[in-house]
């Protein structure tokens, strides 16, 4: 691997410090399992590398019923399906984080790191987005706060600025009769890259037989993940029913703009869009039904 | 040129310190610093298993760990698994259910499932194999792997370890 110099750091402000000195030749290192990779390869390079890892904001998880669950950028993936209460209250993000890479990658791998990296096909996003969660990031400036869907700007780009630090992931708490779920299709079952991934989210009325509001996410079918506004838009108010369901899956088709590369064609990954859609909400609904309002009041 | 720092490490029960630079994996270092050449390189980019180390408890991909991040940890390496005793129930189970071939991929999977059987003494077969999805091995078949670590597990019902 290429030379780099090393920092662990034990405070975002320490880390911003750092990173703003460098000018945009600092990298943020949380479970390093695309970085590493990245710096091995030569698809990027360091002149130092910060280890945030010792900034206890970064490693934790906590659930606050005003704030929801915060998520440290940095916390692996196997510590958030480890917590059971936490596990059971989201479901739909536990989805993702049992699918990246096998248990020794899900060991140091973090939604944080998943998020800054970028990638199209980056399986926490589509999941984080139709949670409505939401990004703190701190630089020299301070903080500021935005919706995860707008984080990505580019493959493989985000609109932090040298100098800037993602310290945290803000999921709200769950609405009574919520439920969410993320599923991806691999010809692989384990340890592949989403040929297309798709989130999606609902809020049920207290019948649990209409839609108060939904949202779906998509990813690996435009250049970064993508909030289908209008297809989850245009559940809301309606009746539970399969043409509903239908409805909203060809709205996501419409809105994802598939490429063709070596894991499929462009017509494939549209197909792809519609199925998964239907699929996962079809078990976000049942998600929500089964969750009703109870377990939102046994969490802590 | 990156400066060399001195790490200490916990590595199968002994304390070690190491002087290594910034840019060398966990796994260079294992193998070419401190000789412990039982953990392999397979592929260096996370997806094969074979150099698969216990760090703190979490089982990790050596190649995509810095040596400098294991400052203070403990680790256990495949060299850490028999005692004096004699072998690890699972080094046991892998020779009986002949687990193995040319054996590359072997301590990987043994830290692994012992990863594994630390946190579930008793895992379904799905289990295992889900487990187990990130480890490669390019001439057993993977069935008597699995075999063997169902076996490993039946067994520790008697022999803890
Ligand atoms: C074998 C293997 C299989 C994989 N399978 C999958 C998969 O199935 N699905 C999937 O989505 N991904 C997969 N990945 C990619 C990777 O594991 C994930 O993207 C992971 O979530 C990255 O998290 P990390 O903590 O390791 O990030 P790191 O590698 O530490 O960082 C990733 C990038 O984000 C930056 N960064 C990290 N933290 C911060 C921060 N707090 N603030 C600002 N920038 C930051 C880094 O500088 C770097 O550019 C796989 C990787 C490997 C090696
Ligand atoms: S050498 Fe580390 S996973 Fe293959
Ligand atoms: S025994 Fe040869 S790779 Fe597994």
């Amino acid at each position: 691997m290429q030379a780099f110099d090393y920092a662990r750091v034990s405070t975002v402000d320490e880390a911003v410090r750092l990173l703003a000195a460098r000018n945009g030749d600092a990298r943020v290192l949380s479970g390093g399992t695309d970085l590493l990779v990245a710096l091995r390869e030569g698809r990027d390079s360091a002149g130092l590398v910060v280890d945030v890892k010792g900034v206890p904001e970064l490693m934790e998880m906590f659930f606050d019923r005003g704030g929801g669950l915060m998520l440290g950028a940095a916390v692996p993936c196997q510590r958030m399906y480890s917590d059971e209460p936490i596990a059971q209250a989201f479901p739909g993000l536990m989805d993702a984080a049992s699918l990246i890479g096998g248990v020794q990658v899900q060991g140091r791998a973090s939604f944080g790191g998943n998020l800054c990296n970028a990638s199209p096909a980056a399986d926490s996003i589509p999941a984080l987005i139709v949670h409505k969660a939401t990004a703190v990031i701190a630089g020299p400036g301070g903080r500021r706060e935005v919706p995860v869907e707008e984080v990505c700007v580019a493959p493989g780009r985000t609109q932090l600025q040298p100098g800037e630090l993602l310290v945290q992931l803000r999921i709200p708490a769950p609405e009574p009769r919520f439920g969410a779920a993320y599923q991806r299709f691999t010809p692989r079952n384990e340890m592949d890259i989403a040929v297309v991934g798709v989130g999606a989210a609902v809020r049920l009325n207290a019948d649990g037989d209409h839609f108060e509001w939904a949202r779906i996410a998509l990813g690996a079918v435009a250049p970064t993940p993508l909030l289908a506004a209008e297809a989850g838009d245009a559940l809301a108010g309606k009746a539970v029913s399969e043409a509903a369901i239908e409805e909203a899956a060809r709205m996501a088709q419409a809105a994802a703009s598939p490429i063709t590369d070596m894991s499929g064609t462009a017509e494939f990954r549209r197909r792809l869009v519609g199925v998964l859609t239907r699929r996962t909400l079809v078990a976000a609904i049942e998600r929500a039904r089964r969750a009703g309002t109870h377990w939102n009041a046994d969490l802590r | 040129m990156s400066t060399k720092t001195i790490v200490h490490t916990t590595i199968n029960g002994d304390p070690v310190e190491f002087l290594c630079e910034p840019r060398q994996s966990l796994l260079e270092v294992l193998r070419e610093t401190l000789l412990l050449t039982g953990t392999k390189e397979g592929c260096n980019n996370g997806n094969c298993g074979a150099c698969n180390v216990i760090m703190d408890g979490v089982l990790v991909n050596s190649c995509l760990v810095l040596g400098v991040e294991a400052e203070d940890a403990t680790i256990t390496t495949i060299e850490g698994l028999a005692s004096p005793d004699g072998l690890h129930p699972l080094q046991q189970t892998f020779l009986e259910h002949a687990a193995l071939q040319c054996g590359i991929c072997t301590p990987g999977f043994l830290l692994s499932a012992k990863a594994l059987l630390d946190r579930n003494p008793d895992p379904t077969e799905t289990e295992v194999r889900y487990w187990l999805a990130g480890n490669l091995c390019r001439c057993t078949g993977y069935d008597k792997i699995v075999r063997a670590v169902l076996d490993a597990a039946d067994r520790r019902d008697r022999v803890t370890r």
